[in-house]
């Protein structure tokens, strides 16, 4: 320490003398002193070795914006890419709202003093329940990834069983999450991930797979609607019925932006719902956006195992009065440690605001909008891909957002296209050629609101004068 | 004479959203899709069997009326705008500057299955971060894909996992040692990735003993997971002793970082002993905890483990920086992509300003506040420090109890907490489970706050104290100045009367009887 640098502005104690005047309060000479319960030899002997210090505000905004614009965006360019983090509309307002400080605050939050935040987390609950036809929404953990993981361990504590059937075509990025929470196999808690095939035809799972593969020892099923690949699921309610009768869960992965058009999953029997919060008002972050909601019917056979927090309005002491507190606190971690339910701890709460306020802006009309607009121009963009000489589409009318678009006949890699579309200032969609897949050379692609049509014509006329 | 503030929350009484608006009412509009569109796909485009039949029951409000509501809401939330010294949680101040920065399109939008080509700049301030944190800690590699603290922890039982199973021991290292005040989030992440707990008890002088961990150890162990300084401000100072023992049986050692204020600068992880070690980037780093994340657990290990990190690494090739993620005994990912991006930048951007000796000033004076508020804090009648034979100057924070009052009073911790919210104090951290001192309550100074913020802080503690004595039915009753009454919380574990949404809320309190029979 010295003393002759000048007070940081982060540290009021840096001020000329204001340690000393506290050192002096208790008598203590110097702040070493104070340091006396560590052993001497427990102190650091290598010393920092940190680039210069850039205190002031001029200098560290110099340095951020220096490196940060040697980044391509997806507002600079035309992007194509989703598979988990997805390029939607953020309205102003959303962040507006979360980029309020009390809001976008250091403190963790306490219940008596932020009634706002409180009363922000259960409309976010509130409205995608409304979106779901689900009574009850956790507050979202870290990602989709991870809210599979928890709901597949949910299954496994609420059946007692120790398997889950996946579509052979899950996202190889929650897959792989999904793993990590299932366990490996040597440990006595784990969770076998059973692979349940797809019809080459459309994506959509094969029952008569499923079907062989349902037994006694399945926990759940999970699927997703729309997919990893974009196809929508039409049996899902044949799914859960299958489910049932083999006496396991119900996991559905959903898309929230899709529930404009798309049925709730509460009304096809779903028991446990998953989805990412990112598309409801996050922007993506470089995947800095994701956060993903579990959410259920209102049985205590599930509300019992949640992990985290559920938010419930409560009556005040004073007549009339609604106000919100923490429904089961002691079945979490904090209150049960490794006797709680998984684990929980800081999570992505900024982004239940982000999604509280983007579900009051669409509204009902708005979603129904939002979800004919990307599935319209989803499609769109497909058929005129498909229009391009060598590509094909592989499955052309089931998706909603996203769909898989085949370079095989053009002879080039989707590596090599994507290559010449970006020195043109675009993204080409997702490569998914070294997934197992078999769908040969291919793309996934990502169409949104925030793609026109005109957006659409420039790619496949970019995309022609690249393959010729 | 301190200055006691006197305030009151902003109170709207506010409807809860899905009460608002009126049929039609719109707050944002979408275009159609262009003729050229519907011209070439038509309008049927969804399977029958999945099209949504009913409209979702949202609010429809305007624009205008969604931004007051949640302004009015922002303005119901204290979120720090008073003070807090909100023990293990470290409050910093977060830079706008850095806040900013992350909202530019630079990184807000980005996409993280972009070439790497197109991410230099955010590949290079991740990795220069990483850097510091190397040299903060003498680990070999960090990686940020953890959203919390939390889930670094889990990073750590999963890396174990593939450390083990590499060594096909992984059937036999069956066991994660802990001391029974380490932060919950150790035990649970352990036994959630499949791991036995062995919780070592404490002893007189604050930490459990030499002995027990000698005894808890064995060739089961696979690993263990420590904090140190603990939150009563109490430091082991056997703790080389107790990485020795544990690698003697062959067990990786995790450094908890989380109360990483009061001695960063200060302690090297790696020189200690430690295989790994976390830190929190919205704790100690200045990012913010927006009320429970968007938030980092940075994971750092040594290179001997970094074989099994989550995928993927961000490493330097040349004067390019790449996504490692061919790494074949890699853990598995924890999470999707690489982490909370704009934590990262903005926890960079707080090293740099504090520079070298900036972090070396904080921890001088977050462990100097903390003492000085010890004193005080003792000078205040029914208060008692925790561990209150130990006489040594405490870390960073001290865990003291409200035992004393609230045998003479009747009032209890949470009482106290709440009564603090009247004067547009946050309410203190208590203690995590399970409390080991009665009516605990944990605070915590740090380096923001002023030596006027304290003597305020404290002046509120005293003058609570004072009501407790004079008028406990005040302070049992509270908070009385906020934007809302004392919530009653018998609903929360009541089947028939939780809501955790509207829709249940309105099934379970009547509500919609009323409405129809209204109708």
């Amino acid at each position: 320490m010295t003393e002759e640098m000048r007070a940081h502005p982060w540290m009021a104690n840096a001020a000329p003398g204001a340690l000393q005047a506290m050192l002096d309060e208790i008598g203590a000479d110097s702040a070493r002193e104070l340091f006396e319960q560590i052993p001497e030899d427990h102190f650091r002997t290598t010393p920092l070795n940190f680039p210069p210090a850039l205190s002031s505000e001029i200098e560290l905004k110099r340095d951020l914006l220096s490196k940060l614009k040697k980044n391509e965006d997806c507002e600079a360019n035309l992007s194509f890419l989703g598979a988990g983090v997805w390029q939607h509309h953020v309205p102003a307002i959303v962040d507006e709202i979360v980029g309020r400080t009390e809001f976008a605050t250091n403190v963790w939050g306490s219940y008596q003093s932020d009634h706002g935040r409180n009363q922000a987390w259960f409309e976010f609950s509130s409205q995608l329940g409304a979106l779901l036809n689900l009574d009850v929404v956790q507050l979202p953990v870290y990602s989709w990834g991870c809210a599979n993981g928890h709901a597949v361990r949910m299954a496994q504590r609420i059946t007692g069983r120790n398997k889950v059937l996946v579509s052979q075509l899950s996202d190889p990025e929650r897959l792989s999450v999904l793993r990590t929470y299932c366990q490996p196999t040597a440990m006595e808690s784990h969770i076998e991930v059973v692979m349940v095939d797809v019809h080459s035809t459309n994506g959509r799972m094969d029952l008569d797979d499923l079907k062989s593969k349902l037994g006694d020892g399945v926990a759940a099923v999970y699927f997703e609607n729309p997919a990893y690949l974009g196809t929508i699921e039409s049996e899902a309610a044949e799914i859960a019925r299958l489910a049932r009768a083999a006496g396991a869960e119900t996991i559905v992965g959903i898309d929230p932006v899709s529930l404009g058009v798309i049925t709730a999953p509460g009304d096809y029997g779903a028991d446990i719902v998953t989805g990412p919060v990112q598309p409801l008002g996050v922007h993506m972050q470089c995947g800095g956006g994701v956060g993903g909601f579990i959410a259920s019917r209102d049985e205590a056979k599930y509300v019992l195992e949640y992990n985290g927090f559920l938010v419930s309005i409560a009556e005040t002491l004073k007549e009339g009065e609604m106000g919100f507190g923490l429904a089961c606190p002691h079945q979490n971690s904090y209150g049960s440690r490794e006797d709680g339910k998984d684990w929980t701890g800081n999570s992505t709460y900024l982004w239940a605001i982000a999604g509280a306020v983007y579900m009051s802006l669409l509204g009902p009309e708005g979603f129904r909008e939002l979800g004919t607009l990307i599935v319209s121009r989803a499609r769109y963009a497909a058929k005129l891909l498909s229009e391009v000489p060598g590509i094909k589409i592989v499955w052309p009318d089931t998706t909603f957002k996203e769909f898989v678009v085949n370079f095989d006949d053009t002879g080039r890699t989707v590596a090599d296209v994507n290559d010449a579309l970006r020195a043109r200032g675009i993204f080409g969609g997702k490569d998914i050629s070294d997934e197992e897949n078999g769908l040969g050379q291919s793309a996934l692609y990502c169409v949104t609101e925030v793609h026109t049509a005109a957006d659409i014509r420039a790619l496949v006329h970019t995309l022609k004068e690249v393959l010729k | 004479m301190t200055r006691i503030p006197e305030f009151h929350a902003a109170k709207w009484n506010e409807p809860v959203v899905m009460e608002m608006g009126r049929p039609g009412a719109r707050g944002q509009l979408f275009p159609a899709p262009e003729d050229e569109v519907t011209k070439a796909v038509g309008t049927d485009l969804i399977p029958h069997a999945m099209v949504r039949k009913d409209r979702a029951e949202l609010p429809e409000i305007t624009e205008f009326e969604a931004q007051r509501h949640y302004l009015h809401l922002s303005q119901m939330t204290l979120g720090m705008m008073g003070i807090s010294l909100f023990g293990t949680c470290t409050m910093k101040y977060n830079s706008k500057t850095a806040e900013y920065a992350t909202l530019r399109p630079e990184v807000a939008e980005l996409h993280p299955y972009q070439h790497p080509d197109t991410l230099q700049g955010v590949l290079e301030i991740i990795h220069d971060f990483d850097c510091m944190l190397r040299s903060l800690s003498g680990m070999d590699q960090f990686i940020f894909q953890a959203g919390g603290g939390a889930d670094a922890a889990y990073t750590m039982t999963a890396v174990a996992r593939a450390y083990w199973q590499d060594r096909g021991m992984l059937g036999q290292r069956t066991e994660m040692v802990t001391s029974a005040q380490s932060h919950p989030c150790n035990p649970a992440t352990a036994a959630a990735a499949g791991f036995k707990v062995v919780n070592l008890p404490l002893e007189e002088n604050g930490y459990p003993s030499l002995e027990a961990l000698k005894a808890a150890v064995s060739d089961k162990t696979a690993l263990i997971m420590l904090n140190n300084p603990d939150d009563m401000g109490i430091y082991n100072p056997e703790i080389k002793e107790w990485v020795k023992v544990a690698k003697e049986a062959g067990a990786l050692c995790f450094y908890d970082h989380a109360n990483f204020n009061g001695v960063m600068g200060k302690l090297s992880a790696r020189e200690l002993g430690f295989d790994a070690c976390m830190f929190m980037l919205h704790k100690t780093f200045g990012a913010p905890k927006a009320g429970g994340g968007p938030a980092v657990g940075a994971y750092g290990c040594t290179d001997e483990l970094a074989p099994y990190l989550p995928c993927p690494l961000i490493v330097q090739d040349g004067a390019r920086y790449v996504l490692d993620e061919d790494r074949p005994k890699s853990c598995g990912k924890v999470r999707e992509f690489w982490g909370n991006v704009p934590q990262v930048v903005k926890a960079y951007a707080w090293a740099r300003s504090m520079g070298a000796e900036g972090i070396q000033l904080a921890s001088d004076i977050s462990v100097v506040a903390n003492n000085y508020m010890d004193k005080k804090l003792a000078e205040i009648p029914g208060l008692e420090i925790s561990n209150p034979s130990i006489d040594l100057w405490r870390m960073e924070m001290t865990r003291w109890s409200l035992g004393p009052l609230t045998e003479a009073t009747g009032v209890t911790t949470v009482d106290f907490a709440n009564r603090m919210a009247d004067y547009g104090i946050d309410p203190y951290w208590m203690s995590h489970e399970p409390w080991i001192v009665a009516e605990p309550f944990t605070p915590e100074a740090g380096e923001l706050w002023s030596k006027e913020d304290i003597d305020t802080w404290i002046g509120v503690i005293a003058q609570i104290a004072e009501e407790a004595r004079t008028n406990p039915e005040l302070v049992k009753t509270a908070p009385h100045n906020q934007a809302i009454a004392q919530v009653k919380g018998d609903v929360f574990e009541d089947p028939a009367k939780w809501a955790m949404t509207w829709r249940a809320h309105v099934r379970k309190s009547g509500l919609q009887d009323k409405a129809n029979g209204a109708a």
